[in-house]
């Protein structure tokens, strides 16, 4: 009896885990690389986020609250940036300046922001020009609430997609139960805008009762990456799981994506959260992370500018201190990359419009990857 | 001269157990805060043993580091840490940002460190202590 409990038991298992994706998750360490990597921008502390303007100059944020101007190999900080909450992982969070830059002059910025009555802080949306070493016409197009103390998941990741439409991840700030699968709440969402922050007519909760019009996506934990795929201009992102179970998805309008009724991750204390990975109405990832690289910043290699790259994902890893390179079989990973081992916490990584690829790191600053010849 | 002195004794008993017990119970409210500020704002890096993560972020639990370097540890939580550090023999060298915690937050989760995990500190936190800790 006893035996064949364990038989059925053991059988259980192995179906489960054979219905799983399992290859996908064995990084494979990589002894040559097709590139150099050469620190750009030192000195740094959090770099959260960064852009490219048209003179070839970079824009980055400093978490801290600080905006870094790098142009011809010269640090100069920009004045004239908003007040930011900085608690926990809350502070001054991504920036990206529009696709029509040099025509429109805006820059849009996401972090955590007390505005508001309550206690604490949520995250914001703002936009403004660059005018010598200021942010000027500075308006705030978005702001998360209710404020709470509570210091996570922010999310804050901004992308514009073909249309122009701007995407911003909001984390669930750290209330799973009451936050994500409610679209009349704000957060563990996925925004869309019109670059002037007005909500486009044909978002997806428009004509729903109470709910968040900006709202593109929902069921999301802590999306800390998004890209625009450069083939098919959808969007994607990659989110922090708990213990386990960050994933990427490709996001769609309307669609929920689960978080916590379904997951493939477990509470940081090993006890589980639900038992459920899918369910009906609720999306399957592309990909998910088992154990968690805790995932920040996307980046689609779009050029033939390192050898063997192209149509491949960039992402970083906070916990694991390296940079993931996925190569895609269609929407499936069918391997995976460490590359820049040990770097430190990899915060970000963007494609240049020069093509290359610039990684944020913690503690160092902004690495550009020099191909090799 | 014995039947005067006797109560005072039992006096100064009474008031001596008191305020032990009294700051045991303050002690315990304060881990009780300090572990849900623990589970907010720490518990992703260092885990919820407290063992972190290997060669990355610092253990807190059974620590030598946090033991023997109370003030640089709040320190360390109030004004954030950056660069190399030794802990049970091994270097790390990252950064943790400064959470924005206020001083009884940070009083309250170093009480919670230094005795969780099997580690013990005999003497509490206070807010006016980690008031006092400058950049």
């Amino acid at each position: 009896m006893k035996n064949s409990v364990f038989l059925i038991f053991s059988s259980l298992i192995f179906f489960y885990s054979s219905c799983a994706q399992d290859p996908e998750n064995q990084v494979d360490d990589v002894t040559n690389t097709p590139f150099q990597a050469e620190l750009l921008i030192d000195e740094m502390q959090i770099p959260w986020g960064m852009t490219f303007l048209p003179d070839g100059s970079m824009l980055v944020t400093e978490k801290s609250g600080e905006i870094i101007h790098f142009k011809n190999g010269t640090k100069t900080q920009i004045e004239g940036v908003p007040k930011v909450y900085a608690r926990g992982q809350g502070g001054l969070l991504d920036i990206e300046a529009h696709p029509n830059y040099s025509e429109n002059g805006w820059i849009y910025i996401s972090y955590a922001s007390e505005q508001g009555d309550e206690k604490g802080g949520n995250t914001a949306l703002m936009r403004a020009k660059l005018q010598g070493n200021s942010l000027v016409d500075s308006e705030v197009l978005y702001k998360a609430t209710p404020n709470t103390t509570k210091g996570q998941h922010f999310g804050s990741r901004i992308v514009f997609d073909n249309d122009g439409y701007l995407f911003l991840s909001i984390g669930e700030r750290g209330d799973r139960d009451t936050n994500p699968q409610d679209i009349t709440r704000d957060g563990g969402k996925i925004y869309r805008f019109n670059a002037d922050g007005s909500i486009p007519k044909d978002n997806p909760f428009v004509n729903e009762s109470g709910a968040k019009t900006a709202i593109y996506s929902y069921g999301h934990r802590n999306p800390q990456g998004l890209a625009k795929h450069p083939e098919t201009g959808e969007i994607w992102d990659n989110e922090h799981g708990p213990r386990g179970g960050d994933e990427i998805n490709i996001v769609k309008p309307g669609a929920n994506y689960g978080w916590p009724v379904i997951t493939y991750g477990i509470n940081y204390s090993g006890t589980p959260i639900t038992d459920e990975t899918e369910k009906e109405g609720m999306e399957q990832p592309i990909h998910y992370w088992l154990p968690s690289i805790a995932p920040s910043g996307m980046a689609f290699v779009s050029t033939d500018t390192y050898k063997g790259y192209k149509g491949s994902i960039l992402v970083g890893s906070l916990k694991f201190q390296y940079l993931e390179r996925l190569v895609l079989d269609g929407n499936k990973v069918a391997k995976r990359e460490k590359l820049m081992p040990e770097i430190g916490r990899v915060r970000d990584v963007k494609e240049g419009p020069d093509g290359l690829i610039y990684v944020a790191v913690e503690g160092k600053g902004i690495y550009k990857l020099v191909p090799n010849n | 001269m014995v039947i005067r002195v006797f109560p005072l004794v039992i006096l100064f008993f009474c008031i001596g157990t008191v305020s032990i017990f009294g700051q045991e119970a303050d002690l315990e409210e304060s881990m009780l805060r300090g572990e849900m500020v623990y589970m907010d704002f720490c518990v992703t890096c260092h885990l919820e043993d407290g063992k972190g993560v290997a060669n990355t972020f610092p253990p807190l639990a059974q620590s030598d580091y946090l033991k023997n370097n109370r003030e640089a540890s709040i320190r360390g939580i109030k004004y954030g840490q950056q660069g190399e550090m030794v802990v049970n023999g091994v270097t790390y060298n990252n950064v943790m940002a400064p959470m924005g915690l206020d001083d009884s937050e940070i009083a309250d989760v170093m009480n919670y460190i230094l005795n969780s995990w099997g580690n013990w500190s005999d003497h509490f936190v206070t807010t006016d202590e980690v008031a006092r800790v400058e950049k």
